[in-house]
């Protein structure tokens, strides 16, 4: 009886890590897309009156800003699940 | 000392090092042939996967490629960085605690199926092949231009030079060496770029002069460099530079397809199987990028810089007055560039209407017709100007000292060599240790299986030049069909076998198939059978494609179709085996990951 707690658990704690990693996945990936697709192609006419060095925000977004923004994206990402591991304690030895 | 002999003396001493490096850390064993016994530290990784990464196209194309067409090329840009994104949050950390070699084995095993490992196998050396076809078209221009040959005989000097260093070393050669790579390429790449940027808004980081004010002032005092450029551009008839001028699907489903496909070539997701531990593979990502996004960042400074410095020298005198002379091109060493770059064959000008000036104008262009018609011009003079050479001509066209030029040369060598050589470890490691050792000959010993894995390397090669030849396109448009035929075969498939415990072997291999088959098919059909130029049904161009999306960017639909033919086959097939379900259960979760298992 007492195993098979143990073992429910587990499998909820597991559930538990999975979801976490989901929800933090699918948020990164909402920003992913938001400064490339968005601001970069589709949302650069309603940047247009922003103007940067020349030209708009849009261009900046799709030859700069978004790189920058990609790489925000994967340290805060490695940082978040490195302690996310450590939270429900299946971090490697 | 004569530009030759420096060049010379640049990829010598470059080759030496990497060579030297080679023979210091020679492959012994298989398993590090193939993952570096996974003693690599993250910025390490980070660093060699960056050189990995950044090939020819990159290095040698993408500029060039961004510098004529503007904005609307900002998808190279978006898709060849956003696909780490993907890479680190979708398949890296879990890949890595899968603990295999490669990539098909991850396929065979989640899939539980012989099949889909080999249609695996089979995806990756299209993917493969491809990708290193257009590398070889910029290891012909590289060697062309460096040794003062024409662009064919380049190639096959190029070809020789890179199987010979692919076959040296296995992974761990290449990950000290590709750490020397990365140095080079990257100093040959931001150097110059540093110094054009100067010169021309006195901004020492090119990233921030492509949104200054240029240093030189004009009658309505000092312009920002982007403004100018999309004055001059627009005078001559070419479309401006900062807008956009295609249309969102296509530039939508292209930056996705290259995204995609980032995150689906084998030779860079193998680069994470060779780090410790599962947090490494999440840093390692990041740190890949960072050292990419130097270059990156750089790359469309580069573009508009060198656009409008060759704007400038075709027409030294304004858009509106005198443009250059045959005799000026021919004896001011200003234009010592355009004569060695036109024994290449990839640069071409010619007096067409006899007035002993170069015309450099959108012939094209109904609003240029007048001006042309007016002032007895009979077509754009400057006949011939190749996309890829633009990033290696670029030191020459700013006037750079010679020790400049010399580096660059040096670098985009070292860019192509560094992919070409990983790219065929890739393929090899698929022919030998999946194809070979996994399927049909299990019982093969080591040295035979290093034989083959050098045998298939060589056939590759073959295969790649003679492609190469005739190439389907400028590097980086070539390598981005590649990334259409990984997006849509194996990115997918990877990460249903993380995300999904339900799809199964039917589902997998149906779904690989059917995405790797619609998007071989619709890239023949635009670039001709087997990239056979004139045997294509369709013109290459948006207006008369099939569907209306380029070929470029169809890999994103294979990669939709992927999902959606494994989702409805896994769904009408048996449920996965328990067994399965804890395979992906384990793999999710980061304890226990222990050294790599080998059959």
């Amino acid at each position: 009886m007492a195993e098979q707690t143990k073992a429910a658990k587990a499998d909820s704690d597991g559930a538990g890590y999975w979801a976490a990693n989901v929800r933090i996945i699918l948020v990164s990936l909402v920003i992913w897309a938001v400064v490339s697709f968005g601001f970069g192609i589709l949302l650069r006419p309603m940047l247009s009156g922003i103007s940067v060095g020349g030209t708009d925000l849009g261009f900046w977004f799709a030859q700069q800003g978004s790189i920058l923004v990609f790489l925000a994206l994967i340290f805060f990402y490695a940082w978040r699940m490195n302690k996310l591991d450590r939270e429900y304690g299946v971090e490697e030895d | 000392m004569e530009q030759f002999t420096i060049n010379l003396l640049f990829v010598g001493a470059s080759f030496a090092l990497y060579i030297g490096i080679a023979i210091w850390a020679r492959a012994g064993s298989t398993s590090e042939f193939y993952a570096a016994g996974r003693g690599v530290h993250p910025v390490t990784n980070g660093m060699a996967t960056a050189a990995d990464w950044m090939s020819a196209a990159s290095f040698i194309s993408m500029a060039g490629l961004i510098a004529f067409t503007g904005y609307d090329n900002s998808s190279f840009l978006m898709g060849w960085t956003g696909g780490y994104v993907l890479l680190a949050l979708l398949l890296a950390p879990y890949l890595r605690k899968f603990g295999k070699f490669t990539v098909s084995e991850f396929i065979g095993d989640r899939f539980y199926s012989p099949t889909a490992r080999m249609v695996a196998v089979i995806c990756l050396i299209v993917a493969s092949t491809t990708y290193v076809i257009g590398q070889m078209t910029g290891v012909g221009v590289a060697f062309g231009r460096f040794l003062e040959i024409s662009n064919t005989a380049g190639l096959l000097i190029g070809a020789c030079v890179v199987f010979a260093y692919a076959v040296f070393g296995g992974m761990k050669g290449v990950t000290y060496t590709q750490v020397a790579q990365y140095v080079v390429l990257i100093m040959a790449y931001t150097i110059p770029a540093v110094f054009i940027s100067l010169q021309l808004t006195g901004t020492p980081i090119p990233a921030l002069g492509l949104f200054s004010e240029t240093t030189s002032t004009g009658a309505e005092g000092s312009v920002y460099l982007l403004t100018k450029l999309d004055q001059i551009v627009t005078d001559l008839g070419f479309a401006s530079y900062t807008e956009a001028h295609k249309d969102n699907l296509n530039m939508v489903l292209f930056t996705l397809s290259l995204m995609i496909g980032t995150a689906g070539l084998p030779h860079v997701i193998m680069r994470f199987f060779t780090v410790p531990k599962v947090s490494d593979a999440r840093w390692s990502a990041g740190w890949a990028l960072v050292f990419i996004a130097l270059l990156y960042l750089t790359a469309p400074a580069v573009g508009a810089m060198a656009r409008l410095n060759i704007t400038e020298l075709m027409w030294p005198n304004g858009t509106s007055g005198e443009p250059v002379s045959v005799q000026t091109i021919e004896t001011a060493p200003e234009y010592d560039w355009m004569l060695t770059w036109q024994k290449t064959g990839l640069l071409d000008w010619e007096d067409k209407n006899g007035d002993g000036l170069i015309q450099y104008y959108n012939d094209g262009s109904e609003a240029m017709a007048e001006r042309a018609a007016a002032n007895g011009w009979e077509g754009n003079e400057l006949t011939n100007f190749n996309r890829d050479i633009l990033v290696l001509a670029n030191p020459e066209i700013a006037n750079l000292p010679g020790w400049v030029i010399g580096l660059v040369a040096a670098g985009g060598l070292a860019a192509a060599l560094s992919t070409a050589a990983g790219l065929l470890l890739a393929i090899s490691s698929a022919v030998s240790h999946d194809l070979l050792k996994g399927q049909l000959t299990p019982n093969m010993s080591e040295k035979a299986e290093l034989m083959s894995a050098r045998i298939a390397m060589a056939v590759a090669i073959a295969v790649a030049t003679i492609l190469g030849l005739n190439p389907p396109g400028f590097a980086a448009q070539t390598v981005a069909l590649a990334f259409g035929l990984a997006a849509a075969s194996i990115f997918p498939a990877l990460m249903m076998g993380i995300f999904s415990k339900r799809i199964n072997n039917v589902g997998a291999v149906s779904g690989m198939l059917s995405g790797l088959i619609f998007t071989l098919v619709y890239i023949f059909l635009h670039k001709g059978w087997l990239f056979i130029a004139g045997t294509n049904s369709f013109p290459d161009t948006v207006d008369g494609s099939l569907f209306g999306i380029q070929s470029t960017a169809i890999g994103a639909i294979g990669a939709l179709i992927n999902f959606a033919v494994a989702y409805g086959v896994s769904m009408m097939t048996k449920d996965t085996p328990q067994e399965i379900k804890d395979l992906v259960e384990s793999v999710r979760i980061p304890a226990g990951a222990g050294g790599a298992v080998d059959h």
